[in-house]
């Protein structure tokens, strides 16, 4: 053998693992959050339809979404955000028109999870799971029952240093803005200035801001009330009864997380698969029954005990109810008044 | 030096410090037994956080692919960041650039050279993957063995290097026999450095990686599963990392003692 | 040696960061320049309102603010790091390795693990409060986690390793004899170490003094978990704009504005090296 054959076969050889690794890569990547579905969904996906699905983790929606919009979502075929970045995947021409052709099963949505205010019709993304905003609390430690956003934007004496507040921008101000009885998405400087007042003097009081492990500082009694997502109290509810919701009387916003399908992807018909089998009654109904987030899908949700919504009350909320809440919308030119308001409150001493 | 220490307060020192650096470790290796799966509360001695961890073959592959990429990348930096180091400081002259750009990688957010790398890479159609993570980290990491080395070639008496150039010696052979056995610590320390930022750089590693789970690293496995704080199974994990790690040692500490003269 | 020969040394790593960082970070922060589009794309328009944005005074105090933060960081790990680099680099030399090396394992665990290590022990509820509590004490304890003293403990104790190491590389082949001759003339310990092996190993404090500021005022991870979110560093502003407001163009702005003030402080820090250690011999 001489050398230059060598060198062919060592060229090939190195070619073979380079094909053989981008086919097993697999053809469908979905990115969602860590633990938001059932962790043997994509498996039984890949074994029900015969794709190579893979599922990748995103922290927070603004991560995926800075490295959608650099990348102009290359490789990425489904993604997992909340409504007002699914607005801006839209805007920036990367969400795919839906063929709701292939998505069968988007007749099992209630009626209402078809007319959200961010994108009617469902044109380019589908809600997977949805909810409220509100206050959570140790009952048998607080002394008196919260029921106004005010309860934790000025808590009493002996609440002082024992409340968090969600540090994601837009609930971080929404909290001050239904205080105020404004919309969530108000872009006027006057009320945005009375907002920012409001939360900087609320900061005071505060023990920190935090928005992923504000249940287990409920269940160690560190914080005794704090800004929740609904969905979210509910594992400080799993660990201990006292641990109650309330959505204050000020009201709340309806977040909704979506999937939305890019217009990148090379495995669209895999994506929209995919979509569809997340749909399914019972695939759906798990992520209600194990993450004890509400989901959108009316099939699914017939389906809760009534023992499984008495332990977690803030799962019967029903859609007409969450209608009546204003969703965040994408503020377009205001973003950056949002942004440097909010600078101003961390800022604050 | 060694005879001027006092060798008492040297052990107070060491003690002192090595405290503070482990107690927060002994903490996290604590919990990595603990039975229930909230850090708050301790609630009986149990390994089967361990057994957890062994079935997640999600975060024993981002474990694997952040070996990879902090190995590579370290060794390339540190090859890069030695020879870039001597260069600059063997230099007369002192180009204000060139520093510059030495100090860049140090001095930029995170975050712009991860979006700008993903830009440029997107720009020009680069498959993504572990190897641009790589690309990506030796970028930092070369300019802080640079630094460290740099540090030690201040203080080095050039002039050794100008007798062995007049006694006929060419470049290379200089810089192998006389200026890198003075380096090594620096080197060494250089490197260590460069692994130690890699395995635990996220922006950029999650930036610059594929869209898929071969490129995943571990920094972006944890930072991802944050969502419900930090598992007792990430805590057995980095428990794991740190036991394997002393036993490398004590083996390349035996193996050394057996074969090297003189150690 | 002439200058040429440096160049060949040089070029690798000069072409390395001039494709992988010069040209893409040019890329971006020439946004600065251009406008964000109302979705958060850009608008190829020529502006300098971004520019003049970084002005704002409430930029400035959050720089100011970062600055003390990482200064103070800086500051406590060099001497902390300074003193233990000494201590392992006058063990025996058959130790230093070891020891080099159970200073830098703690920081193969990971980052995040680290400081939620430092949660538990720090909050209101942790293991410090528990272990006052059974040691016998009853009052109320000074709040511990989510304050600036937090922050500063965290940024000092991740950032301590790099230290030790850069101050460890030049004390190493610190030559023993030079301080024993400094001796035999009569300098007391103290003075040896002022005039000679501190002048001697200065540019390793100096580096290592600069890896904790750099680090330190770029970090936004550490300022949300200990500092409960309640300080806005330069980190996570630019942070911020690039991932939460979605704004390129004004975190290029302040991407810049950084990177030249820090180039300034590193000039500083330049002739300050080279004026103290003063060994650096003039003719090569």
């Amino acid at each position: 053998m001489n050398r230059k054959n060598a060198i062919r076969r060592t060229m090939l050889g190195a070619g073979l693992a380079c094909c053989a690794s981008a086919l097993m890569a697999g053809e469908l990547v979905v990115s969602n959050w860590d633990g938001y579905m059932a962790p043997d969904a994509i498996d039984s996906f890949n074994a029900t339809s015969g794709h190579a699905a893979e599922l990748v983790l995103h922290g927070t929606n603004e991560e995926i979404m800075g490295k959608l919009i650099a990348s102009k979502g290359k490789g990425y075929d489904v993604v997992f955000v909340s409504s007002p970045f699914a607005e801006v995947l839209h805007n920036l021409g990367l969400a795919e028109d839906l063929d709701h052709a292939k998505i069968p099963n988007i007749s099992n949505l209630y009626a209402q999870a078809t007319e959200l205010e961010h994108d009617p019709g469902n044109a380019f993304s589908v809600p997977y799971a949805w909810g409220t905003t509100g206050l959570c609390y140790r009952s048998d430690l607080v002394s008196d029952t919260p029921d106004s956003w005010m309860d934790l934007l000025t808590p009493s004496e002996d609440l002082s240093g024992k409340t968090t507040m969600l540090a994601t921008d837009r609930w971080l101000l929404a909290a001050g803005q239904l205080a105020k009885g404004y919309s969530v998405n108000e872009t006027d400087p006057d009320k945005l200035a009375e907002v920012r007042d409001l939360l900087i003097d609320a900061k005071g009081t505060l023990l920190a801001y935090d928005d992923t492990t504000f249940y287990a500082k409920l269940v160690s009694g560190e914080a005794e009330l704090v800004h929740a997502w609904d969905g979210w109290c509910n594992y400080g509810i799993a660990e201990n009864a006292d641990i109650k919701y309330v959505i204050p009387e000020e009201g709340s916003d309806l977040w909704v997380d979506t999937m939305v399908i890019l217009k990148s992807s090379e495995n669209k018909d895999a994506a929209y698969e995919f979509v569809n089998f997340i749909l399914d009654p019972a695939n759906h109904g798990w992520a209600a029954e194990n993450i004890l987030y509400k989901v959108p899908n009316e099939t699914a949700m017939s389906g809760l005990s009534e023992d499984f919504i008495a332990q977690f009350p803030n799962m019967g909320i029903g859609p007409d109810e969450l209608l009546g809440y204003e969703q965040l919308r994408d503020v377009g030119e205001a973003q950056r008044d949002y942004s440097r308001t909010v600078s101003e409150i961390k800022a604050a001493n | 030096m060694r005879t001027q220490a006092n060798p008492r307060l040297m052990l107070m020192i060491l003690s002192a410090v090595f405290a503070f650096l482990y107690i927060p470790i002994s903490v996290l290796v604590g919990l990595s037994f603990n039975e229930g799966g909230l850090p708050t509360a301790w609630t009986g001695f149990s390994t089967k956080w361990y057994g957890e961890l062994a079935r997640n073959s999600d975060v024993m592959g981002a474990a694997f692919n952040t070996l990879i990429v902090a190995l590579v990348s370290t060794v390339l930096a540190t090859i890069l960041g030695t020879l870039l180091a001597i260069g600059v400081e063997i230099r007369r002259r002192k180009g204000r650039f060139i520093e510059t750009i030495i100090f860049a990688p140090m001095i930029i957010p995170d975050i712009v050279l991860a979006i700008a790398l993903l830009s440029f890479f997107s720009l020009l159609d680069v498959t993504l993957g572990l190897h641009t993570v790589i690309l990506s980290h030796v970028v930092f990491n070369l300019a802080f063995v640079c630094s460290v080395v740099r540090a030690r070639l201040k203080t080095f008496d050039w002039s050794v290097v100008e007798a062995s150039a007049d006694l006929g010696a060419s470049t290379p052979v200089t810089l192998w026999r006389i200026v890198l056995p003075v380096m090594l610590p620096a080197i060494i320390a250089g490197a260590l450095l460069a692994f130690t930022l890699s395995v635990d750089e996220f922006i950029i590693a999650f930036f610059t990686a594929g869209a898929g789970r071969d490129s995943i690293t571990l920094p972006m496995q944890i930072f991802a599963m944050i969502r419900f704080g930090v598992t007792p199974e990430i805590n057995a994990l980095a428990t794991i990392v740190m036991a394997v790690s002393v036993i490398a040692l004590a083996l390349s500490q035996r193996l050394n003692r057996g074969g090297l003269p003189g150690q | 040696m002439t200058d040429r020969k440096p160049l060949y040394l040089m070029s690798p790593a000069l072409a390395w960061l001039t494709a992988f960082m010069v040209v893409p970070c040019l890329l971006i922060l020439a946004l600065a320049f251009f406008r964000r589009g109302i979705y958060g794309g850009i608008e190829y328009t020529f502006t300098l309102e971004n520019i003049a944005l970084v002005f704002d005074p409430l930029y400035a105090g959050v720089f100011l603010k970062s600055a003390g933060i990482a200064g103070l960081s800086a500051l406590i790990a060099v001497i902390v790091g300074y003193a233990s680099a000494y201590a392992i680099a006058a063990a025996p030399a058959r130790r230093q390795p070891v020891l080099l090396f159970f200073a830098v394992l703690p920081f193969w665990s990971n980052y995040l693990v680290r400081t939620y290590a430092w949660i538990v022990l720090l909050n209101r509820e942790g293991l410090i409060a528990s272990m006052a509590h059974w040691l016998g004490y009853d009052g109320e304890l000074p709040k511990l986690l989510y304050t600036e003293s937090a922050v500063v403990v965290g940024l000092v104790y991740n950032y301590l390793p790099f230290v030790i190491l850069a101050c460890y590389a030049p004390l190493s082949r610190l030559n023993p004899e030079i301080a024993e001759a400094s001796r035999d003339l009569g300098g007391s310990g103290w003075t040896t170490f002022r005039r000679v092996t501190l002048p001697m190993t200065f540019p390793g404090v100096a580096t290592g003094f600069v890896f904790v500021f750099v680090l330190s005022i770029g970090n936004f991870v550490t300022p949300a978990l200990l500092g409960g979110g309640q300080f806005q560093m330069i980190g996570n502003l630019v942070y911020a704009q690039f991932l939460t407001a979605n704004d390129w163009p004004f975190g290029a702005a302040l991407s810049m504005f950084l990177i030249a003030i820090m180039m300034g402080l590193l000039t500083l820090q330049t002739f300050a090296t080279e004026r103290a250690s003063g060994t650096r011999p003039e003719a090569t």
